[in-house]
């Protein structure tokens, strides 16, 4: 069971990083154009949708445990969270070091004026907490409440569904919006104790 | 020999003084026709694009600053009939027939007329006009269009003392725009002016870029281009020019009214409700620059709206 688990392991890193790191050489080496003519936003743009990506597949992890019995698909679930906070956390930096570059004195008064970005902060801090809070030791430190505290990643990913929407021209219109916004409320309702055949939630560590 | 064929081109009098003048605008026009010699349609950009447009007069109302090169003009668009992503245009807009064209100009005047093509790109001397351009989103590009006055037009059809809006009608092909299969606007695209903005000057219909016929990603054949307003009243692909009574309904103001106005004058002051609108970046750019009133076009065009609340009529 040790070394499937570490291949596995090693994979989910590889795919995680891997467009991480097509950014940032694409970042490092402009001439190549690979980021289109205006990098900073697509970088921008492309770091918020990883991290909408590994978020969402952290959801997943759980109904297609279920669907197959695969009980070892648990263990992807703190790295994937994990990768969601990192992209997510990138995402901001770019907001505030390059997008806004030149315009750093309006960003505290768009954190309160535009729900957008409102939201958008929250579920990054939302995602901080979790990630803090995702070692063995504050496992055991807050026994039960730790469960009741990661659940809060639906309200995350809710959130940055929101955050993308709102940030879009058309909002809820735009084809990816759409996308994600149907698979995030697709795998909440899959938790849902009423739909859950059985409704077993308190099966899972912890 | 790559190098040696258009330089064989330039030498004859078919490349336009302007062009010849401006190294950017020779590179683009030296890389445009290796382009029309070598390259299929997908690439090229559409029927004719990247072909020279003949002689074209420089303006005084040209912007001195550094225009956007060639390629940022060109791949990076908003032109949500072929996706809305900023590179779908220029992968998509090739499916576009643009030859043969129409433009019909109707409703509230004396000579209504059906323009072909080829009779508007002789109807008024072709001018260089190299313009800012500020998009809605916070982003700009300073670009150099090839076109004509709005009002050439105009004058040909003889416009009643009743019509007050001019409404353009943009191209909506399904079998040729991928992105007509999503109702992300109402098509077909609309936009919509006052008849005395359209009458303004700075406003042109543009048949080309960097001198040479408009590629299909940017609006061929033929697009509206008003650079006090935010790029997304530039309708284009126009099928249609028809003056009315009432103000048009336009697509995006019909799509938000909240966020996108009839006007949609560049106004740093008026905030889009959910982003600021005070600052921009100049793609290639990496600090944000302010935002200028009417980006920058205020001198010419201020008056057109003497006694208007900008911050009502947005």
């Amino acid at each position: 069971m040790k070394s499937p688990w570490i291949a596995g392991k090693a994979a989910l890193w590889i795919i995680c990083l891997a467009p991480a790191a097509r950014l940032a050489w694409g970042a490092l080496h402009p001439e190549s154009n690979l980021l289109g003519v205006n990098p900073v936003q697509y970088l921008l743009w492309a770091l918020g949708w990883w991290a909408l990506l590994w978020l969402t597949a952290t959801l997943a992890l759980t109904p297609l445990k279920r669907l197959t019995g695969w009980a070892w698909l648990q263990r992807f679930q703190r790295p994937l969270g994990l990768f969601a906070f990192a992209y997510a956390a990138l995402h901001l930096l770019t907001y505030a070091l390059l997008d806004q570059a030149g315009a750093w004195g309006q960003i505290p008064g768009d954190l309160v004026k535009r729900p957008f970005i409102f939201v958008g902060m929250l579920a990054l801090l939302i995602l901080l907490a979790l990630a803090i809070t995702s070692t063995k030791g504050w496992q055991r430190r807050l026994k039960r409440h730790w469960k009741r505290l990661h659940r809060l990643i639906y309200l995350a990913a809710l959130l940055a569904v929101l955050h993308f929407a709102w940030k879009e021209k058309v909002g809820w219109k735009e084809p990816r919006v759409l996308a994600f916004a149907a698979a995030v409320v697709l795998l909440l309702l899959a938790r849902l104790p009423v739909i859950q055949k059985g409704g077993h939630l308190g099966q899972e560590r912890g | 020999m790559l190098l040696r064929k258009p330089a064989d081109i330039l030498g004859s009098e078919i490349t336009p003084e302007s062009a010849y003048l401006d190294r950017r605008s020779f590179m683009a026009a030296a890389g445009g026709l290796l382009a029309a010699a070598s390259l299929p349609l997908r690439a090229r950009g559409g029927q004719g694009a990247g072909a020279n447009l003949g002689p074209i007069q420089k303006s005084p109302l040209s912007t001195l600053e550094p225009a956007n090169t060639f390629q940022q003009v060109t791949t990076y668009n908003n032109y949500y009939e072929f996706g809305t992503g900023k590179d779908d245009p220029a992968r998509e807009a090739w499916r576009l027939r643009t030859r043969p064209w129409e433009v019909k100009v109707t409703g509230l005047c004396a000579k209504p007329r059906t323009f072909g093509i080829e009779d508007l790109l002789k109807l008024a001397p072709l001018e260089e006009r190299i313009y800012r351009m500020r998009c809605v989103e916070g982003w700009s590009m300073v670009i150099p269009w090839v076109g004509f006055p709005l009002k050439a037009v105009l004058d040909k059809v003889e416009p009643l003392g009743s019509a007050r809006f001019a409404a353009f009608f943009s191209a909506a092909r399904p079998e040729q725009m991928p992105g007509l299969r999503t109702p992300v606007l109402e098509w077909p695209y609309l936009e919509g002016l006052r008849l005395d903005e359209a009458n303004h000057p700075l406003a042109i219909l543009a048949v080309g870029l960097y001198g040479q016929i408009l590629p299909n990603q940017n609006g061929a054949p033929i697009r509206l281009v008003t650079p006090w307003k935010y790029g997304f009243k530039g309708a284009k692909a126009i099928v249609e020019i028809r003056l009315v009574k009432d103000q048009p309904w336009t697509s995006w103001a019909k799509a938000n009214p909240d966020e996108y106005g009839f006007y949609a004058n560049v106004n740093p002051t008026h905030d889009h409700p959910r982003w600021s609108q005070k600052t921009e970046r100049r793609i290639g750019e990496l600090l944000r620059r302010p935002t200028q009133m009417f980006n920058g076009y205020g001198d010419q065009v201020a008056g057109l709206y003497r006694g208007l609340d900008l911050d009502t009529y947005f």
